[in-house]
């Protein structure tokens, strides 16, 4: 079993939050795991990405140049990262902000108006949990209890109470 | 057993320099490092340690010096560029032998370069680094977990033979994260820092921290003794790592991140049935010469991978005194070589044998 | 159709990286109509910092050369010197000119070097993500004073233009802000003045300008801005700090 996932949006979206959260799922699921994320000014107000590998086997380059998973938050990153994928993957995209018809038929896409879903279920900023929660739907990456425990792991101890927001986003993402 | 956290590289090795007992930092902000000073800014006023932002480069690396000869385990933590301005320190601290752990998240240059990963700082770390005659060890972690691990290793040699120890990272190994097991070594024992400037107290004679010498004679002296030092160091602390090597007809060598690379093209090669295998030196001052050699007469060819133009090449070829072909496969400035362009490498060479 | 609104030419027309709500862009606007106004673009030479305004050489229409960090002051003397008939500004941030290049700062006034210095003080270090600045105010919380500046183990702010404004050699020191529109009217005369007593060889000039960073202090640019006057106007009072010759020289002729 392997992924190499490529997380990407404006900074601010928690881009790089999802992604920590998903290399915990695969860390606390036993397999070696990294994340990397980019760096510099993007990071300041332009647009962030992360790359996450989940693995059976030692992670080599850190690096995910070919993605398998990707999750799409803006066009901008959509664009970049649509043509690089690998023939195959999964693509989540946030229909809230990318309008676009997807350009590849040679990887499954899954459109979800994620941050518009976020709002009106009172989780503001949480669009990026409600996709890494419907990817664990469609990879059935982990179970419930699973991503539970990640997420406490993921979420600082001085915003614990963010936990039961983080989860709500993570099962409306995976059922959807 | 000690609990696993993911960490960044950055702040794993800060952790465990607090760990190791060092208790004065002194930075200055650069890209891709913050995150050593950050931490430290957090970390030192829970245990009572001294975290100091310098003014400069220059500055820090000196602040070091002088906490070292006060007999502290100092550290200093810049990117390129900053390890540049350094230089001048690197030589005085060399001079005065006094021991210090300096870390370079290596970024591309030269001038301001970019701020991307690279390993072009290799001839700056391995070949002094300032002026003089005088060395550093220089370690090369290429996980979060070593980035961990070397901390405790560097501050050991540092104390024990007295000189600065180079932790040489990049961007890579600092801003990403791996699971990190926390584990406390058992310190190396050391020698007593008796020449430590500390008060005499009137019981003691004074002690002297130098590095100026009138008389050439007791210079040369001086500089004779610290090198058999370094013989000693070269014999016994060099360190490396082999994989798929048993068996391997054509050697892939790569220090740090690019070696993560190299072991990713070196299983693809092995499944297209090219018997290729893996050097990574873990210390690349001193180069681990022995295992090269010995390689070479195992071997048809080496390939040495770098995110440089190619510096550790050139050891390489001088531990095998050229007894076969070297390869060069890398990318520069802050890019990152793909495991494909590595497997090339290794498949031209592959026809070639 | 009438023009009412335009680029001024100093200006280059490159989509700038700059966070939203910074105050870069107002002053890149004000150096480059003062240099435009006075008719001295075409033989300006500007020097960028490492900072976040290390890309300044894509926003001037101007010959730039790109400094090491600190180092900008240095740079600019050696270009100066080289062209004694140019005009040569550096434009820099806070840990650029009152941390590493200190030095380089106080020598180049000290020498009256015939250079125009843009200093903008957002009391941070902004590129690398908002560590302590020499101008960070007492108790800012930053990256690297996460418990706030405590001023009995991390120092004080620096007062540059204070500072100086004792320097025999420095010409003209005055400290602006770009925190309202009746600010920015005046920090766009203090800077004409600085270009304009270089292009009469009267020496050394530096403008200091209160400047905001709402990425790196967590506030929304509205905020940023009555953050600035609240807390930074009364640390770094406003005003003329020098203005006029240097005394007459007692050394060799």
């Amino acid at each position: 079993m392997e992924y190499n996932m490529v997380v990407a949006g404006f900074g601010g979206q928690g881009v790089l939050f999802a992604g920590k959260f998903l290399t915990y799922v695969g860390m606390l699921g036993g397999r070696n795991v990294s994340w990397l994320p980019s760096y510099g000014p993007e990071m300041r107000g332009g647009t962030a990405n992360c790359s996450v590998i989940i693995s059976d086997r030692p992670v080599g380059s850190p690096i995910v140049l070919k993605p398998d998973v990707l999750i799409a938050m803006n066009l901008p990153s959509y664009d970049k990262f649509e043509p690089l994928a690998a023939p195959g993957a999964l693509v989540l995209v946030d229909t809230s902000r990318i309008t676009r018809e997807a350009a590849r038929g040679d990887v499954t896409t899954f459109m979800l108006p994620a941050a518009r879903m976020a709002e009106e279920n009172g989780l503001n900023g949480l669009a990026n949990m409600i996709l890494a929660g419907m990817l664990i739907g469609k990879t059935g990456l982990c179970t419930d209890e699973e991503a539970r425990q990640a997420l406490i792991k993921t979420i600082p101890p001085r915003k614990a109470e963010l936990l039961e927001k983080n989860m709500t986003a993570i099962m409306l993402g995976k059922n959807a | 057993m000690a609990e696993t956290i993911l960490m960044k590289g950055n702040e794993a090795m800060a952790e465990a320099a607090v760990m190791a007992g060092c208790r004065h930092f002194f930075g200055y902000p650069i890209t891709p490092q913050n995150e050593v000073a950050a931490y430290m800014s957090r970390r030192m006023p829970q245990v009572d340690g001294v975290y100091l932002q310098a003014e400069s480069e220059i500055a820090a690396i000196n602040m070091v010096l002088g906490a070292s000869a006060a007999g502290a385990r100092a550290m200093t933590s810049s990117s390129s560029p900053g390890v540049a301005l350094k230089s001048e320190g690197l030589s005085y601290l060399a001079g005065c032998d006094l021991p210090a752990v300096v870390v370079n998240i290596q970024r591309g240059g030269p001038g301001l370069g970019s701020i991307q990963p690279s390993q072009a700082d290799y001839f700056m770390a391995t070949r002094g680094g300032g002026h003089g005659d005088f060395h550093m060890i220089v370690l090369a972690p290429n996980s979060v977990q070593e980035m961990f691990d070397c901390a405790f290793t560097a501050f050991d040699l540092a104390d024990k033979y007295r000189m600065t120890v180079n932790i040489l990272a990049d961007g890579v190994l600092g801003q990403m994260m791996e699971p990190v097991v926390m584990n406390s070594p058992k310190m190396a024992e050391l020698p007593a820092k008796d020449w430590a400037v500390t008060g005499t107290g009137g019981k003691r004679k004074s002690n002297i921290v130098n590095s100026l010498y009138l008389k050439p004679e007791a210079l040369e002296q001086t500089n004779i003794e610290r090198y058999k030092r370094y013989a000693v160091i070269e014999k016994e602390e060099a360190r490396s790592e082999s994989y798929l090597m048993d068996d391997a007809e054509i050697c892939v060598t790569a220090y740090g991140a690019s070696s993560r690379v190299a072991r990713n093209a070196v299983d693809m090669a092995r499944e297209k049935g090219v018997k290729a295998g893996l050097i990574r030196p873990i210390t690349v001052w001193p180069f681990p010469k022995g295992v090269f050699l010995e390689a070479a007469g195992r071997v048809n060819s080496f390939v040495c991978v770098e995110m440089s133009m190619g510096q550790m090449i050139e050891d390489v070829e001088l531990a095998i005194r050229c007894k076969k072909p070297v390869a060069f496969c890398g990318r520069t400035g802050g890019m990152i070589p793909d495991p494909e362009q590595v497997l090339a490498a290794i498949m031209k060479d592959g026809r070639l044998s | 159709m009438k023009t009412i609104f335009e680029r001024t030419p100093a200006l280059s027309d490159a989509v700038t990286h700059y966070c939203p709500g910074c105050t870069h862009g107002i002053v890149h606007r004000l150096v480059a109509e003062a240099l435009d106004e006075l008719d001295l673009t075409g033989r300006t030479i500007g020097v960028a910092p490492v900072g976040c305004a290390v890309m300044a050489y894509n926003y001037f229409e101007c010959d730039m050369v790109q400094a090491a960090h600190g180092r900008a002051p240095a740079v600019a003397t050696g270009v100066k010197r080289t062209h004694p008939g140019s005009i040569v500004f550096t434009y820099q941030g806070d840990g650029d000119l009152a941390a590493i290049g200190t030095a380089e700062t106080v020598h180049a006034a000290a020498r009256g070097e015939n250079i125009t210095v843009i200093f903008i003080n957002n009391a941070i270090y902004g590129m690398t993500g908002g560590q302590m600045a020499p101008t960070t105010m007492p108790a800012q919380v930053t990256q690297t004073s996460p418990y706030g500046r405590d001023v009995s183990k991390a120092g004080y702010p620096l007062r540059v233009s204070e500072m100086l404004a004792t320097v025999d050699g420095a010409r003209y020191i005055e400290r602006v802000a770009v925190n309202s529109a009746a600010n920015v009217k005046k920090a766009k005369a203090a800077i004409k003045k600085a270009f304009a007593n270089q292009a009469a060889g009267n020496g050394f000039t530096l403008v200091e300008v209160l400047s905001t960073c709402p990425t790196n202090w967590g506030l929304d640019p509205v905020k940023a801005l009555d953050w600035l006057k609240d807390n930074m106007m009364p640390y770094y009072p406003l005003g003329v700090y020098k203005d006029g010759a240097a005394p007459e020289a007692g050394g060799e002729a």
